[in-house]
């Protein structure tokens, strides 16, 4: 699996996140965080999509999260669907269903 | 040092002289100051002795000159136009224009109507604030310390008892009224922009030493019945337009469909009749979020049931409390504020719904408010720790966006206090291990009530012994934050700076908390 195209999931609703993941050569992990409880949770959030990434083996890609409240089960669930459409699962159907996706 | 409800209050704070030059002393617990004498502070008044035809100025900016004003005074106004107001800032307006500086606005409340007094802020002419809510860019600069001193933020009540002690002077009131004669007898009825009741200008059409009222639509003298004394007015101006009505009373406060707020509310009403003050000829005040309001439609039926009236409902009025009344439930209605359309037609109506002054409905200092004799109120928060203490005054970042309004006044008189509130709202843990700022204290606050459960405060177990006989489930609030917490994290502290921008004060005009500058987050 390797992230191909920008992958994007989510909405700008409230208690929900959107993710924009895209494809990068190198230098790591490029975040940009805006929250509507940046204060009191974006230390978590941050955590979180990084954690996300890991478990799925991102190492280079410029990630954008713009939360507007989301719990950390729609983070994780919203990095791993952005993602999977980056790798194009979504075209030729090769979600890993069971396992990796929890 | 550290007051009644735990919190780090400044010792410089004390005696920096914010309190008109009086040292203030720090929150001591509910009812501190019941027995004390106060000595009201009377205005300085011109005596008009010879006959006269008219106040009637041609413009705002003559009213201004005619009434002295100059820099450093304290300018007041009324919030009963809410979001539709015109009046601050016009009045402002011609202040700055005149080069008129250093000036407070003490203001029975501000709202997002007002964010150009935000510019006048950051360019220094506006250097005090006192007032119960402040929202908007307002909010903002101010919490970003921008202001030049820390703002005021009083209870209704508290307001009173600062004016009447002379905590805060005013030199010029500019009261804003729907219908004035041309010697300043003025209402809130039959005019373009009605907005039902004038009490919380009352205060200060007494203690200003000038008082201004400015009307869209003048009416024959004399204006009677009238809310704001034509004996108190120096100076009438007419001008085009005081406000938007449509923004002044909003069509109908919506009742919620909301099941979750339903439920809420359902259980609300079941605790109150669990009471022994649920009894004919009880006593009621409700807020007008969504599941205060819906209080109103599960009383109703238990009234019925149990062939019960309620004597009294105070408060802001909406028009679930007017009908009510109407079906015979409701012996009269005492009015400080209207919030729609529906209540300003009852006033207009309705002989047994009254207005009252805000020193009647909330005030600590004088000799019993409408709010001391409350059997029940039932009010909203954005926040509530696990001393109950609530917080309606900073948002989740740290930035003033609310008021204390009526809240700390009633929770304090009623002999049942009920907060209503969902245990989550988003990611905000609304039930929680220490509010962000304390606006009521948890010693006035006596029922908390989520969609996850409900809890009382272990100071009133004579409330848990009627849920206990009644067969309603209750938990420690600890239960019910870490409930809150399992579900969205626990958040972490806001970030402050040292600066205070933002003083509560409790009712009593002691301090309960303040508000520090906030600092941008950094990861």
């Amino acid at each position: 699996m390797e992230l191909k195209a920008v992958g994007t999931a989510g909405t700008l609703e409230s208690s929900d996140v959107m993710i924009t993941i895209e494809p990068t050569k190198s230098g790591g992990i490029d975040l940009s965080l805006e929250s509507s409880v940046i204060n009191q949770y974006g230390r978590q959030i941050k955590a979180q999509v990084l954690d996300s990434l890991k478990r799925l083996g991102v190492e280079n890609a410029k990630v954008i999260v713009n939360d507007h409240g989301a719990l950390d089960c729609t983070i994780k669930a919203r990095v791993e669907c952005a993602y999977y459409r980056g790798c194009q699962c979504d075209v030729d159907g090769t979600y890993p269903w069971g396992g990796v996706i929890r | 040092m550290k007051n009644a409800v735990g919190r780090e209050i400044p010792e410089e704070l004390l005696n920096s002289g914010l309190r008109n030059g009086k040292g203030y002393e720090v929150y001591q617990g509910k009812g501190y100051r019941d027995g004390k004498y106060i000595k009201k502070q009377g205005p300085t008044t011109k005596i008009y002795q010879k006959p006269s035809e008219s106040k009637i100025l041609p413009s705002i900016r003559e009213a201004v000159i005619k009434s002295g004003l100059k820099d450093g005074m304290t300018v007041s106004f009324h919030h009963h136009f809410r979001d539709g107001d015109y009046i601050v800032n016009m009045v402002m307006k011609e202040i700055v224009d005149l080069g008129i500086k250093d000036i407070t606005i003490a203001a029975s409340s501000l709202g997002s109507a007002h964010d150009p007094i935000a510019d006048y802020i950051e360019q220094g002419i506006v250097t005090g604030i006192q007032t119960s809510g402040i929202r908007g860019r307002m909010g903002d600069v101010v919490s970003h310390g921008k202001l030049k001193t820390p703002a005021i933020l009083r209870s209704h009540g508290g307001r009173v008892r600062a004016v009447e002690e002379g905590d805060v002077h005013i030199d010029v009131a500019f009261i804003g009224a729907p219908t004035c004669d041309e010697y300043g007898n003025a209402r809130a009825l039959g005019g373009k922009s009605d907005c039902g009741v004038l009490s919380y200008a009352v205060p200060d059409s007494e203690y200003a030493d000038k008082v201004v009222v400015i009307t869209d639509t003048l009416v024959p003298y004399p204006n009677f019945p009238a809310s704001i004394h034509g004996i108190n007015v120096d100076y009438v101006v007419k001008v085009d337009e005081i406000g938007n009505p449509k923004k002044i009373a909003s069509a109908a406060a919506r009742m919620t469909q909301n099941p979750r707020d339903l439920m809420m509310a359902e259980n609300v009403a079941k605790i109150m009749t669990s009471t022994p003050w649920f009894k004919d000829g009880f006593s009621f005040q409700t807020g007008a979020g969504g599941p205060s309001l819906a209080v109103n439609r599960f009383l109703e039926p238990l009234m019925v049931e149990r062939g019960i009236k309620m004597a009294w409902a105070i408060g802001g009025i909406t028009g679930p409390i007017c009908e009510l009344q109407r079906k015979g439930l409701v012996g009269k209605i005492i009015d400080v504020q209207d919030f729609d359309v529906a209540a300003i037609e009852d006033i207009r109506t309705n002989p047994n719904h009254y207005e009252m002054t805000a020193s009647e409905y909330a005030n600590p200092a004088n000799k019993g408010a409408f709010v001391n004799k409350l059997d029940f109120v039932v009010l909203a928060a954005l926040e509530v720790d696990i001393d109950f203490n609530v917080n309606v005054i900073t948002g989740s970042d740290g930035v003033l966006r609310g008021a204390p309004g009526g809240h700390p006044d009633t929770a304090e008189g009623a002999k049942c206090c009920i907060i209503v509130t969902p245990l989550t709202r988003g990611r905000m843990a609304t039930i929680c291990e220490k509010v962000v700022t304390v606006t009521t204290p948890g010693d006035c606050v006596d029922v908390v009530v989520t969609d996850y459960g409900l809890s009382v405060n272990p100071k009133r177990q004579d409330i848990i012994e009627c849920l206990d006989k009644a067969g309603i489930k209750h938990v420690p609030i600890k239960e019910l934050q870490e409930k809150a917490y399992s579900m969205v994290g626990k958040p972490d502290d806001l970030q402050w700076k040292d600066k205070v921008v933002a003083i509560l004060e409790a009712r009593d005009g002691t301090i309960l908390d303040v508000v520090r500058e906030i600092k941008p987050y950094e990861m």
